[in-house]
């Protein structure tokens, strides 16, 4: 049993990964894909093809909008049919270039041979440059440009690169098959980034549920012989992959409050990152797929789907059998922090990792009922939190007092509401509490700013 | 699927309900209650019984037509009140005494205040506190559990109370103890005047070992009782044996066992963190060891726990849990 896990708190559902078995298979072409142009934190892209343009697979359809933003390259070869407004999968509008597919042509230089590429390219800002170049965001689900993670402010130093291979979240398996499947990519993608940063010590962190890919990955590092690069075995814990809690587990290191990983010296990129960091490094090709764990008990057949970016997540559903009966809800991500699907008609995003299916009976919250004063959602809070406080002042809207008792800290990660036992809908309360604080802190930040400005005049 | 379900993350659920928790606490107790059935027969049972309808009836009753709001029953945690209280009451004790016991517990304590989770005061203790103040003659009267069905009950005092009264009397502790026949093997296993509650230290600490095992309470308050007790009393037996009890006969006597396993330990009364409970314990624990070496009553448990209840509010704010990545 391994030991290795984050200082406070965390919670053990049941991982439930009924679909470790099913390897990684392409999904068929869908007739069109319908490629957001918000796929990634930061400013929307900006189109940089008209209707009735003629792309291929892997041509850059839309340019960052800002520093904080992502190449979008075309997932399909084909015409664009459409540029304009398309509900996401909550049913908000965003802007999505429809592209109707004709054949699977791939932009020249883009190679799509399986034949490993090793060697490492000496320039770090070339590597960098490729994955800016690559479209490249963090696909552990919060689709962070990655190259701007890569480049750390003036005066911060990175000392170590953590790749996240903890999947703590239930259910989801499209981690573990790629470290099963492609390790090599990942491993020379995790070279890469460990280049990127300057040689530092790279940590691949695996959960224990996964033991075979803890063996290949280890096997895959002899092999490939890259040194400075380990395999960490992490206890099995969510919210273990969360940034903050997997540098603890790591590094025995408290990132502050609103601060970033790089201030105590870490950059954690996940491994489905890794391998498109490989992908667009050696072999010039961007994000146009990634895999989709499609699951649930009630879903007839369990799978593990390489996705183009933008195929509509009815198409997936429909090729393996469409929505069951029973299914109640629908998730894009895993149980604790996947977000419920409202539109069948939307498309996946490049950070779109799962489909789970939930039954009523699995999903249905009980009647709340009075707080007992237990403390297990300050036990079980791995921002060392208290859920009940939070949950109170929240509801009486003092938003001072949130931020007194660190609503602004809140991670989301759902351990509160999960391990209630009067079923007290606490982190939807506390969701309301951290809006208010970030946008206050926000706002006096923005105003100490103007007022320096000013008195510069 | 006709609709889909959208709702905010976390999708799923663990297991735990409040129902679910209290019903680890029945079983925790069950041992105890078993062990008071083989040594008292079921008159015991008797006083439990009616302690666990009236407090279960309150509730339904109160709830209903006064604060005409859905029931509460379904928690069980009204049943564990009623056990408590019947636990803590001799078998000797008349129906309506155990009647007015449940009045306060469910009706003052628990329900004026609000209902679980409001109160300030275990409400099992405020109904025995309250009967111990009003009813003296029932509540102290005990009966030797000498026979299996207590067959050949003699009526006696607690081995507390006969110490007090000896001491009153200027007798020296060593020879109360001789004159009273009490050992430890005995008060281990259950061979003393008291309640059922107090009548099997070993059914009792079973149950809290199952409880700490199952997760549903931390074992720092209890054990910050028990260590609380031991050095005060350790600290006073070695100034003057003669004149204090020693920290054995302390920590096997007087419900302290159960006041620590299960009273002290209720959720709702005592401080979330590890270190405020261990704080609140070892409150308890000095208190009591004042009531029984200096105050007029013998045992003082009850009353030490619901004076560290009083302060619970307190020692949540000063004892906050230390936040991730902050001083």
């Amino acid at each position: 049993m391994s030991k290795h896990t984050f200082s406070i708190g965390g919670v053990h559902p049941h991982d439930n990964k009924i679909s470790r078995e099913c390897p990684i298979e392409q999904l068929p072409l869908a007739p069109s894909v319908y490629l957001s142009v918000a796929q990634h934190i930061g400013a929307p892209s900006v189109p940089v093809v008209a209707v009735g343009d003629k792309v291929k697979v892997g041509q850059v359809i839309a340019e960052p909008g800002g520093f904080v933003g992502a190449f979008i390259h075309s997932s399909v070869s084909g015409t664009v049919k459409s540029i304009g407004p398309r509900a996401d999968l909550a049913g908000r509008l965003s802007t999505h270039i429809e592209i109707a597919v004709e054949g699977d042509e791939w932009l020249e230089g883009i190679d799509t041979s399986d034949t490993l590429v090793t060697a490492i390219p000496e320039d770090p800002k070339a590597i960098i440059d490729k994955i800016r170049l690559g479209g490249v965001v963090g696909l552990g689900g919060a689709t962070f440009p990655t190259h701007v993670k890569l480049s750390p402010p003036p005066g911060s130093k990175c000392e170590r690169v953590i790749i996240n291979g903890c999947e703590c979240e239930p259910y989801l398996t499209s981690d573990f098959r790629t470290l099963l499947e492609k390790g090599e990519q990942v491993v020379v993608g995790a070279a890469l980034l460990k280049k990127a940063m300057g040689d530092v010590p790279c940590t691949i962190a695996i959960e224990e549920n996964k033991p075979e890919a803890i063996a290949h990955i280890r096997e895959v590092i002899a092999k490939l012989g890259y040194s400075g690069i380990d395999v960490m075995v992490m206890k099995m814990m969510y919210p273990q992959g969360g940034e903050k809690q997997l540098i603890d587990a790591v590094m025995h290191r408290q990132v502050g409050s609103g601060a970033l990983p790089i201030s105590v010296g870490a950059v954690v990129q996940n491994v489905a990152t890794a391998l498109a960091v490989y992908d667009a490094v050696q072999k010039n090709k961007p994000i146009v797929d990634n895999s989709v764990t499609v699951t649930g008990e009630c879903f007839p057949k369990q799978a593990n789907l390489l996705v183009r970016v933008g195929t509509p997540l009815r198409y997936i559903i429909d090729y393996l059998g469409g929505v069951p009966e029973e299914a109640a809800k629908i998730i894009s991500g895993g149980p604790m922090m996947g977000r419920a699907v409202a539109n069948l008609d939307a498309a996946t995003v490049k950070g779109t990792g799962a489909l789970l299916f939930l039954t009523e009976k699995q999903t249905r919250r009980a009647p709340e009922t009075h707080c007992i004063r237990c403390g297990k959602c300050a036990d079980a809070c791995p921002m060392g939190l208290e859920p009940f406080l939070l949950n109170k002042l929240s509801k009486a809207k003092d938003w001072d007092a949130c931020e007194a008792n660190a609503a602004q800290d809140c991670i989301e990660c759902g351990c509160c509401l999960y391990s209630c036992p009067a079923q007290i809908p606490l982190l939807d309360n506390i969701r309301v509490g951290k809006g208010f604080v970030l946008s206050a802190i926000r706002a006096r930040a923005a105003a100490a700013k103007a007022a320096a400005e000013a008195a510069k005049k | 699927m006709s609709k889909l379900l959208v709702s905010p993350s976390p999708h799923i659920h663990s297991k735990d309900t409040t129902r679910r928790l209290m019903l680890d606490v029945l079983i925790a107790l069950m041992p105890a209650i078993l062990c008071s059935i083989l040594f008292y027969g079921f008159r015991q049972m008797d006083v439990i019984a009616v302690s666990v309808i009236s407090c279960v009836l309150l509730e339904w009753a109160i709830t209903k037509f006064m604060l005409k709001k859905p029931s509460t029953i379904g928690d069980l945690s009204a049943v564990i009140t009623g056990i408590l209280l019947g636990m803590n009451l001799p078998y000797t004790t008349p129906w309506w005494v155990v009647f007015v016991g449940s009045v306060l517990a469910i009706g003052v304590a628990k329900l004026s205040f609000g209902g679980l989770g409001q109160n300030i005061w275990n409400p099992a203790l405020v109904g025995r506190v309250f009967l111990l103040v009003s009813f003296p003659t029932y509540m102290t009267t005990w009966k030797d559990p000498q026979a299996l069905f207590g067959l050949d009950a003699i009526s006696s005092a607690t081995p507390l109370g006969a110490v007090q009264e000896g001491l009153l009397q200027g007798l020296s502790v060593k020879d109360i103890m001789a004159s009273g026949g009490y050992n430890y093997a005995d008060m281990l296993l259950a061979n003393l005047g008291g309640s059922s509650g107090e009548v099997c230290a070993i059914a009792l600490l079973v149950g809290w070992l199952y409880l700490c095992i199952r997760k549903v309470i931390k074992p720092w308050i209890t054990l910050s009782i028990f260590a609380s007790v031991a050095l005060t009393a350790l600290i006073f037996w070695g100034i003057n044996p003669d004149r204090f009890t020693d920290p054995l006969f302390n920590l096997l006597s007087g419900g302290l066992i159960l006041g620590a396993c299960f009273m002290a330990t209720d959720y709702v009364t005592s401080p979330m963190s590890v270190w405020g409970g261990v704080i609140f314990g070892a409150g308890i624990g000095f208190i009591t060891m004042m009531i029984r070496y200096f105050g007029s009553y013998p045992e003082g448990v009850s009353f030490a726990i619901l004076i560290m209840n009083s302060v619970v509010p307190l020692i949540n704010m000063g004892f906050k849990q230390k936040k991730f990545g902050r001083k």
